[in-house]
């Protein structure tokens, strides 16, 4: 039976692999994908605290939080709409000069 | 045992996700990866959460996701723009930003394992569905209709946001 | 020896369940090949296939084989991994909405097992939840075989059915919300248990057994079973496969078993709507007047009959356009289920139920 620490583990590893992603690769889609990775994590800690404490607090963040994360991706992915047809590409390094 | 399969499963495909080349492929690993995390919510006695994991992030987002990566045709990175760029714009700052990656997993491991070990689960989980309800229409009952009114506020801004300024009807 | 067996495994017992499930399942979908031609040519006043067997009943047979006899064709700009996980995908989430879908009461077969043995795969105590889960994965089957096949008609089709599918999934969500509040449950045995109970006729008499959710809420039924024709990708909203428009839609490219594939996953998505609809609305297993013991037969009935409303709506109905599909499910159904639930809500308030 895995401990809470393992948990917690767990969700600090895909944390980091979200905040890997978000740093290192050059699509804007794959950055966002790895913003919803961070964000699964921290779900993650929340329902292991949740379960750890006995109370129902947890499932209940997590619901919050996956709306926002629906709300974020929607919004996110329009702007990359708008951008990409605008530059035809999905490279943030495209976008650096501050002109449109 | 099943902890570790999720768990493997989970990191895995997250780990596969950043580092495909093609973006149907890092959706499609992503929505095994959600998966892996509804298993390991059923394993902490969270079935509700299991479930609107799968409805909503794994049956909704990834679709829009995928529609989007579909309809633009997303093109793999490396294309010939990245050779034409400013040497500053090369790899070497995504090296640094790799290793910025390892600094925080070094440090989360760091304070992780200064922690005392917690034990295992002791309280007794809540599973009913009824008490979650409860709880969200009552304690949680502002941030719910806020909620509400996110999502309209999500929903006007996409579909403004992703509108063409040059189509027929013009800017309505 | 029988007893021996089933007293101590559990795991023996669900294991039969499960493959007789299965193969149930498997039938159903043949059998629904059939009676779909069948039911087409009566209502079209022709026979319908009658060549092979007495009167044509192995004409599934005869379908499968030459399914099996076709090359397997594969497109070369296609995207190999995606093109053969594409109907993996929608058969796979078709069997597995069907897992904790209970379909009888308690069984001891006859008294060969000492202890009665419940008719369903899993019984979780969200089975609601499950079963709409699973069917949301289906639509990443359509999606995938319209991109893989990196061609245009079935990147078209396979965008609009999942659109529509996706649109369509909250009508089909609202209903459910609403059978909650009258069944106080999401598990699915227990939806079912609660309509065992006795219908009090405007306080004249009682039926028994008859408590079924359908008078109780007869809107949310129809929206519930629309909206489950719709995801299912049948007439009257199956422009995005309908031959006439677009090819075949998402699955132009493929052929022989992958084509079989989807074929099947489409039946048993429609028998998978067919139990639930007849789980949440129909009472289930009960009948005023049949024991609990030949409750599954029942339920077989009632699904058979569902079944058959999907088969005359198709036979009978002219298809929708596209923008008028979307348009009657955003602006129609979601609406009407809205209220659907806002009205059942006080109901259940006011009248106690």
């Amino acid at each position: 039976m895995p401990s809470l620490n393992d948990y917690l583990i767990l969700s600090a590893v895909l944390f980091t692999i979200g905040t890997a992603g978000v740093f290192v690769r050059r699509n804007l889609i794959t950055i966002l994908l790895s913003v919803e990775i961070m964000l699964n994590a921290v779900n993650l800690t929340f329902v292991a605290f949740g379960r750890a404490f006995g109370t129902v607090d947890g499932q209940i963040i997590v619901f919050f939080v996956m709306t926002v994360a629906a709300a974020e991706a929607a919004v996110g992915l329009a702007i990359v709409i708008a951008l990409f047809r605008h530059r035809e590409s999905l490279n943030p390094d495209a976008f650096t000069a501050l002109k449109w | 045992m099943l902890f570790y399969l999720f768990g493997a499963v989970a990191v895995i495909a997250s780990l596969l996700v950043i580092a495909q080349r093609n973006p149907v492929y890092s959706v499609l690993l992503l929505i095994t990866s959600f998966g892996a995390l509804s298993g390991l919510y059923v394993l902490l006695d969270a079935p509700f959460a299991a479930s609107i994991q799968i409805i909503v992030y794994a049956g909704a987002i990834m679709v829009l996701f995928l529609f989007v990566v579909m309809l633009l045709n997303a093109p793999h990175e490396d294309t010939d723009f990245d050779e034409r760029t400013h040497p500053m714009l090369r790899p070497g700052p995504m090296r640094f930003g790799a290793l910025l990656a390892v600094a925080l997993i070094a440090e989360l491991a760091w304070a992780l394992a200064r922690s005392s070990p917690l034990t295992t689960f002791t309280n007794t989980p809540v599973t009913s569905i009824q008490a979650l309800g409860r709880t969200l229409f009552t304690d949680y009952a502002f941030q719910f209709e806020v909620t509400s009114v996110l999502i309209l506020v999500a929903m006007v801004g996409a579909v403004v946001m992703a509108r063409r300024e040059d189509a027929p009807g013009g800017k309505r | 020896m029988f007893n021996a067996i089933s007293s101590n495994s559990f795991f023996i017992a669900q294991i039969g369940i499960a493959a007789v499930v299965w193969f149930l399942l498997q039938i159903s979908a043949a059998v629904m090949v059939y009676f779909e031609r069948k039911v087409c040519a009566w209502l079209q006043q022709r026979v319908g296939p009658n060549r092979v067997g007495k009167a044509g009943v192995l004409q599934p047979i005869a379908d499968v084989v030459k399914l099996l006899f076709k090359e397997e064709l594969r497109p070369a700009a296609a995207d190999p991994l995606l093109f053969a996980l594409a109907p993996i995908i929608s058969a796979t989430a078709a069997f597995a909405a069907f897992a904790v879908v209970p379909f009888g009461g308690y069984t001891t077969l006859l008294g060969l097992l000492t202890e009665p043995l419940p008719l369903h795969v899993a019984d979780v105590n969200v089975a609601v939840l499950v079963v709409f889960a699973i069917t949301s994965m289906g639509v990443y089957g359509i999606v995938l075989a319209g991109w893989s096949s990196n061609s245009k008609y079935s990147l078209l089709g396979g965008l609009r059915s999942s659109a529509q599918m996706i649109s369509y999934e909250l009508s089909y969500g609202m209903a459910l919300a609403a059978v909650l509040l009258l069944g106080n449950s999401m598990s699915l045995r227990d939806i079912v248990n609660v309509q065992g109970g006795d219908l009090n006729v405007f306080g004249l008499f009682s039926i028994p057994h008859f408590r079924w959710f359908l008078f109780f809420n007869p809107l949310g039924f129809l929206i519930f079973f629309t909206a489950g024709v719709a995801e299912t990708n049948r007439a009257p909203f199956d422009f995005p496969e309908a031959e006439q428009e677009l090819v075949a839609g998402y699955h132009t490219e493929y052929s022989s078993m992958s084509f079989g594939m989807f074929f099947l996953a489409e039946y048993i998505n429609m028998v998978t709507v067919s139990a639930v609809a007849v789980d949440l609305f129909l009472g289930g297993w009960f009948f005023p007047g049949i024991p609990e013991s030949l409750g599954w037969l029942v339920f077989l009935v009632k699904i058979s009959v569902l079944l058959f409303f999907y088969l005359w709506m198709r036979w009978s109905l002219p298809r929708y356009r596209y923008d008028q599909l979307m348009a009657f499910g955003w602006k129609v159904m979601l609406p009407a289920s809205v209220l659907n639930v806002i009205a059942t809500a006080a109901a259940v308030l006011y009248f106690g139920l």
